[in-house]
């Protein structure tokens, strides 16, 4: 249920991106989706790839300080009020948000949304008592190959 | 009870030719004072700079009759070795040099030492007593990976390490590939480098597939730059070795003015060769003993180079306790920061120990860190820039601004002054192959 996000440090500075994105596309690493967090001075990019143990190593070894996160990926449908249903179904449980960034796939008018909860596990189960069922990785992965 | 490793090193670490680092006390003082003598007749005789001092005291070589008569001679400088650039301090004819030494001037001209062939011989006897006393015996293989060349540390631990009837490698500094290489297949078992270097070998040595602590490698004499116990302690459990901490000085001898013995207590002083004051570094005046300040050191064998009371600018404090490995020779406190090393900001003195305290606070280890001074409109800034380390990375920016803002406060609270902490990506800080360079000055005064 849960998906796999790698989070990179990076510098504020022009190119700091350049590197990490020609390091994945050299191993060709298919990046799904993607957000950057940034301040004055330093961001993160955030972002999930099929095989990312294999991207992780590679980062690592070229002097990234990678952080790996659990997400939860739900498939909403692409029009208004998406979000305020997937939102509406956390209130008045104790699961917060920390982020999340949202992305279609251009199947089936569907759009997909990446969360980072403060407490995957509890997320998931209070969406599935609302009828909400996160899209496991196998899906998300299989879905992006088409 | 079972003897570690540790014990029993501690146990053979005796070598016939460092009988004299058990003296009894009287009998060194008295070889002190004899040699003291000598030392300021042969620099009345032969240095024209410190004839004149003393001259200008109203002083003669038979004013020194006791130890204390020390106190009474004039310091040498830095400074003095720039002025009289390159022979002028020398108290041998050329003839009778076998070598000279030059240290990197950091301004204009470097430091020039000279030594006779009785100088080469002193050094190597207290060298080979510096790896006798961590237990290093032949049989060794000594990696020497400080720098060869006019560089004192190469050749001044080669020749002990060659005294001792271990196998050198001279390999000399940098290259970190090929150290890692030979360390693995040459079954390396003690190195001798800076601490920042070593440190550096071990980030290195994991990529590069070597895992140090399977290697036969047991020992590190490390010196040539002030580090800290945290240093030790992140080397002693990322590498599994025992590391040492070696003192010594170019205008002095080079490394081998002091060692540390299997206690891991602070160096001793070879104190048949050299002869230690602490003293206030404002004022001039002696210090207690065990309190801080200003080492001093008088050289009491040396004929190429006499250096009487000659200000090191190394901050240390002596201890004449006796120590559990039975030397009589007193031992001076870790060399964590240098009287040169102090910047003013502000008004406020700071050195980069006191960074170095805020930060491990903080992360718990210590991480690789630059001070960077600059000058905007008028007021100095410090930034502090630190490497992000896996430990404390999180995947929020929340985390990350936490993170910095703490770091912050920490210095704030340490050094009573407010530092621009930067976060900067792994590895893009300068590792220098020898000596680390904390500070940046890049204040336009």
């Amino acid at each position: 249920m849960k998906v796999k996000q790698l989070s990179v440090f990076l510098e504020n500075k022009p190119g700091a991106l350049s590197r990490p994105a020609e390091l994945l596309a050299k191993a060709r690493l298919n990046i799904l989706t993607l957000s950057i967090a940034d301040t004055q001075r330093f961001g993160i990019l955030r972002f999930i790839v099929a095989e990312w143990e294999k991207a992780k190593a590679l980062l690592e070894r070229e002097g990234f300080v990678v952080n790996v996160a659990d997400m939860v990926a739900i498939e909403v449908a692409d029009e208004p009020g998406g979000l305020a249903r997937v939102l509406g179904a956390l209130e008045k449980t104790p699961v917060n948000v920390e982020y999340m960034y949202g992305f279609t796939l251009r199947r089936e008018g569907k759009g997909l949304l990446a969360f980072r909860f403060n407490d995957p596990d509890g997320a998931i189960e209070a969406l599935r008592k609302k009828g909400i069922y996160p899209v496991r990785s196998v899906e998300l992965f299989k879905g992006a190959e088409q | 009870m079972l003897m570690t490793k540790h014990d029993a090193r501690k146990n053979r670490s005796f070598h016939p030719v460092s009988a004299p680092d058990f003296l009894p006390l009287p009998q060194l003082r008295d070889l002190q004072l004899q040699r003291l003598k000598a030392t300021v007749q042969r620099a009345d005789d032969h240095v024209g700079l410190f004839r004149k001092r003393m001259a200008d005291r109203g002083m003669t070589p038979q004013d020194v009759q006791g130890l204390a008569d020390l106190a009474k001679l004039p310091f040498t400088q830095k400074t003095d070795l720039r002025d009289t650039y390159p022979f002028g301090l020398f108290a041998s004819p050329m003839k009778e040099i076998v070598r000279l030494h030059a240290s990197s001037g950091t301004t204009g001209k470097p430091i020039v030492v000279a030594y006779t062939q009785p100088d080469v011989q002193v050094w190597t006897n207290v060298m080979l007593r510096s790896f006798a006393a961590c237990g290093l015996h032949e049989g060794d293989i000594i990696q020497n990976a400080y720098g060869y060349g006019l560089f004192t540390g190469g050749l001044g631990a080669h020749y002990g390490a060659e005294a001792l009837g271990a196998t050198v490698i001279p390999i000399s500094g940098g290259n970190t590939q090929r150290q890692l290489m030979v360390m693995k297949d040459f079954g390396v078992t003690a190195i001798c480098c800076t601490p920042s270097y070593f440190l550096h070998l071990i980030d290195q040595a994991a990529e590069a597939g070597v895992n140090i602590k399977e290697l036969p490698l047991h020992t590190g004499v490390f010196g040539a730059e002030p580090w800290t116990e945290s240093m030790r302690r992140r080397i002693e459990q990322d590498s599994g070795i025992k590391a040492y901490d070696i003192y010594g000085l170019t205008e002095i001898i080079g490394p081998g003015v002091a060692m540390e013995c299997a206690c891991q207590a602070g160096p001793h002083i070879f104190e048949d060769y050299f002869y230690p004051e602490i003293i206030d570094s404002q004022t001039g005046a002696p210090c207690a003993d065990g309190e801080e300040g200003e080492l001093v050191l008088t050289t009491l064998g040396k004929q190429a180079m006499p250096m009487i009371r000659y200000r090191t600018r190394d901050i240390t404090a002596l201890t004449a306790e006796p120590c559990e490995c039975g030397r009589t020779l007193r031992r001076i406190k870790r060399i964590s920061r240098r009287a040169d090393d102090m910047f003013i900001i502000r008004g406020i003195n700071v050195y980069p120990s006191q960074i170095e305290t805020a930060l491990l606070k903080v992360e718990g280890a210590l991480p690789h860190y630059q001070i960077i001074l600059t000058r905007e409109k008028g007021l100095d800034v410090m930034e502090v820039q630190v490497e992000v380390t896996p430990e404390v990375f999180g995947d929020t920016v929340g985390a990350l601004e936490r993170l910095q803002e703490t770091l912050t406060k920490s210095i704030e609270t340490t050094v009573g002054l407010r530092a621009n902490v930067r976060l900067v990506q792994p590895r893009t800080l300068q590792r220098s192959e020898g000596k680390a360079k904390r500070v940046l000055d890049q204040r336009k005064m």
